[in-house]
């Protein structure tokens, strides 16, 4: 159009009008109109755009960082903060300097020391049941199957009850006088088990509740890993002459050996906080305290107790931090005994 | 595990990474079908399946059938397994005992507002990580992964100080402010952006004079969108079903689910069938989401996964 312009302009009279408006409607104007402001519009465009790219990826991220760092990095500190004093529920701005106090008498308390073993075997016997079930389940979503849509829905479905549910009817199925595994059970001639009483049917009891709940979640990660295993690899074993045992064991494992890993923090993890199962387990006032004698009462339910309860805040705030110390030992621990397995082995 | 195990077959058939339609790309819910074992399921798999199944289902079965039938039917032996006449009556003796309705106005609006701020929080920080270029960027994506560690136990005795203090004692932004933001979400978006958003994309909208809010709302939220909603509903799951802090800081005037569920136990109501029943309106809405959404759901956990 530029270029046309002038040869318009330099034409006859008669052709002036049409060239006129046709100058006016798009030629002309618009390259005067975009070139005037754009002169000045480097400086302040770069300026602006120098900022933007420097300033947006923070603000990006600060919306993350702000909440985190009020609600969950404040907190923290000051929980070593309050369990260094006396604090009690009713009078929260009075706090009074205890030292250590709080972390000795927690030491000296068999209450703490039952619940610190209370969470570990209710773990233990939660924990490895269902990491096992859960590989055997994974291995059977990956056979190829029809409606394998349905079964992973259906292994994943437990995972959207909400503790509250799931704990309610677990403890009706585990009821003593008309409980439907002590009527399974008598079947088979077994006489009806106390499942709430007594110690160690209460924690399994309570386990099979955890077990039940994320078994097919974390056999659902299993699968996802076992899918990106390369086929060539169980073709290779298979021409060596590997049995499906074999190349289970020799392929399957090693190959989603850190989602074996991820899944043993995020139940760990878990195990530690358990506090919902047991609480509803319990039935009323019994569940805070895990039962009549303590025998289940994990360490989520002696902080709630100490902190709401007994309305001991900084003593509810020590058991908060024996229960982050365990989570750093338990890893330590698991991290030694990696080094020490592969430096025999 | 890393996302260059995640098998490059789907994008190879595509002509080129710029030239397909963000919106198309897709979660790759399904994974490549080739990967792992080729096995056929044999009748002893079926049987072992539909078993795990059962015992998968049966409690929320079992938790309907005692729902509708009546208490003294209930404790009998042999216990009920077929449905009785009584679930609709059942059903509103728990609505009205155990204020219900209340709870489920409640969870609505926590799990609700979590799992959007949740999802657009993680969008921005996942996308920021991704594809933008700035300093102190990978000491502060490995702060956002160190926080995963941290249990919430830690930071709850003061938090329900702070929440007293604020007024804010068993009331609802006591249990969505501590819980606005996910690391996991975080993560989560950024392993998704990085391999579905191409630059290229990025680029030219910044040679068009696109500023970043722009190139975000425009270039990033078509890509990130079907993440989005797989994010969205495994955070709304989280939230509806969290217990241990809204247990602590809200009371039965004004309960989330779970919370009211506890009341349920706690032996103020005897009625075995209409604490069923109860347990069953807790429920319910997170089993119809995973009637419809549920193919979405268990592939979104998948996906998850094999990038984490």
């Amino acid at each position: 159009m530029a270029t046309s312009t002038p040869a318009s302009g330099t034409g006859g009279p008669h052709s002036g009008a049409p060239a006129g408006v046709s100058e006016e409607d798009s030629a002309g104007p618009p390259p005067s109109d975009r070139r005037g402001p754009s002169r000045s519009r480097p400086a302040w465009s770069t300026l602006l755009h120098r900022f933007d790219i420097k300033t947006a990826p923070y603000a990006f991220v600060a919306p993350f960082f702000v909440v985190f760092a009020a609600f969950s990095f404040y907190p923290l500190l000051y929980t070593s903060w309050i369990s260094l004093h006396d604090v009690e529920l009713a009078t929260m701005d009075v706090m009074e300097w205890k030292g250590f106090g709080n972390y000795t008498e927690l030491w000296q308390d068999e209450q703490f020391w039952n619940a610190l073993l209370n969470t570990f075997t209710i773990g233990v016997i939660s924990t490895v049941p269902q990491l096992l079930m859960a590989l055997g389940l994974a291995h059977l979503l990956n056979y190829k199957l029809r409606g394998s849509a349905f079964f992973r829905v259906a292994a994943l479905t437990p995972y959207a009850t909400s503790v509250g549910a799931a704990a309610l009817v677990f403890t009706m199925l585990f009821e003593r006088d008309f409980g439907m595994i002590n009527w399974a059970l008598g079947h088979i001639g077994i006489d009806n088990v106390d499942w709430e009483g007594e110690k160690w049917p209460a924690q399994l009891a309570i386990s099979s509740i955890v077990i039940w709940r994320w078994t097919g979640y974390n056999a659902l990660l299993y699968l996802a890993a076992m899918q990106a295993i390369p086929r060539e690899r169980y073709e290779a074993a298979a021409i060596d002459g590997a049995s499906r045992w074999q190349q289970f064991t020799k392929v399957t494992i090693p190959g989603i050996r850190s989602t074996i890993v991820f899944t043993i923090v995020l139940s760990t993890i878990g195990a530690t906080q358990l506090f919902g199962e047991p609480l509803i387990f319990g039935q009323g006032p019994n569940g805070i305290s895990g039962g009549v004698d303590n025998q289940y009462q994990t360490l989520g339910l002696l902080l709630y107790e100490q902190g709401w309860r007994n309305y001991e805040m900084g003593r509810a705030a020590t058991v908060a931090w024996a229960m982050f110390l365990l989570l750093v030992l338990i890893f330590v621990l698991q991290r030694l005994v990696r080094r020490l397995s592969t430096r025999t082995s | 595990m890393t996302t260059d195990t995640v098998p490059p077959s789907a994008d190879a058939l595509e002509p080129a990474t710029g030239a397909t339609p963000p919106r198309d790309r897709g979660l790759r819910l399904t994974l490549r079908p080739s990967a792992g074992r080729q096995h056929h399921a044999g009748p002893v798999a079926y049987a072992l399946l539909i078993g795990a199944s059962l015992l998968s289902l049966f409690p929320l079965y079992w938790t309907m059938v005692a729902a509708s039938t009546d208490n003294t039917r209930v404790s009998q032996t042999p216990p009920p397994f077929l449905p009785g006449p009584n679930l609709f009556e059942n059903l509103g003796s728990a609505w009205q005992d155990a204020a219900m309705g209340k709870a489920l106005t409640n969870s609505f609006i926590v799990a609700g507002t979590i799992a959007l701020a949740t999802v657009l929080f993680a969008t921005l920080a996942g996308f920021a990580f991704a594809k933008l270029r700035f300093r102190g960027r990978n000491i502060l994506l490995m702060l956002v992964i160190g926080t995963m560690m941290i249990p919430p136990q830690l930071s709850v005795v003061p938090l329900f100080m702070m929440m007293t203090e604020l007024g804010w004692g068993q009331k609802l932004p006591a249990v969505i402010f501590p819980t606005l933001v996910s690391a996991v979400g975080v993560f989560f978006m950024r392993q998704y952006l990085l391999e579905a958003l191409p630059d290229e994309l990025i680029e030219a909208g910044r040679v068009d004079g696109a500023h970043s809010l722009r190139i975000f709302w425009s270039i990033v939220l078509p890509v990130a969108r079907p993440a989005m909603a797989v994010l969205f509903m495994i955070t709304f799951v989280h939230a509806w079903n969290d217990f241990f802090w809204p247990y602590i800081v809200l009371d039965m005037t004004n309960p989330t689910i779970p919370v009211a569920l506890t009341q349920l136990s706690a032996g103020y109501i005897r009625d075995q069938s209409i604490i069923m029943a109860g347990a069953l309106l807790g429920t319910l809405p997170l089993l119809v989401m995973f009637v419809v959404f549920g193919k979405q759901i268990v592939g979104g956990i998948m996906q998850g996964a094999v990038k984490g």
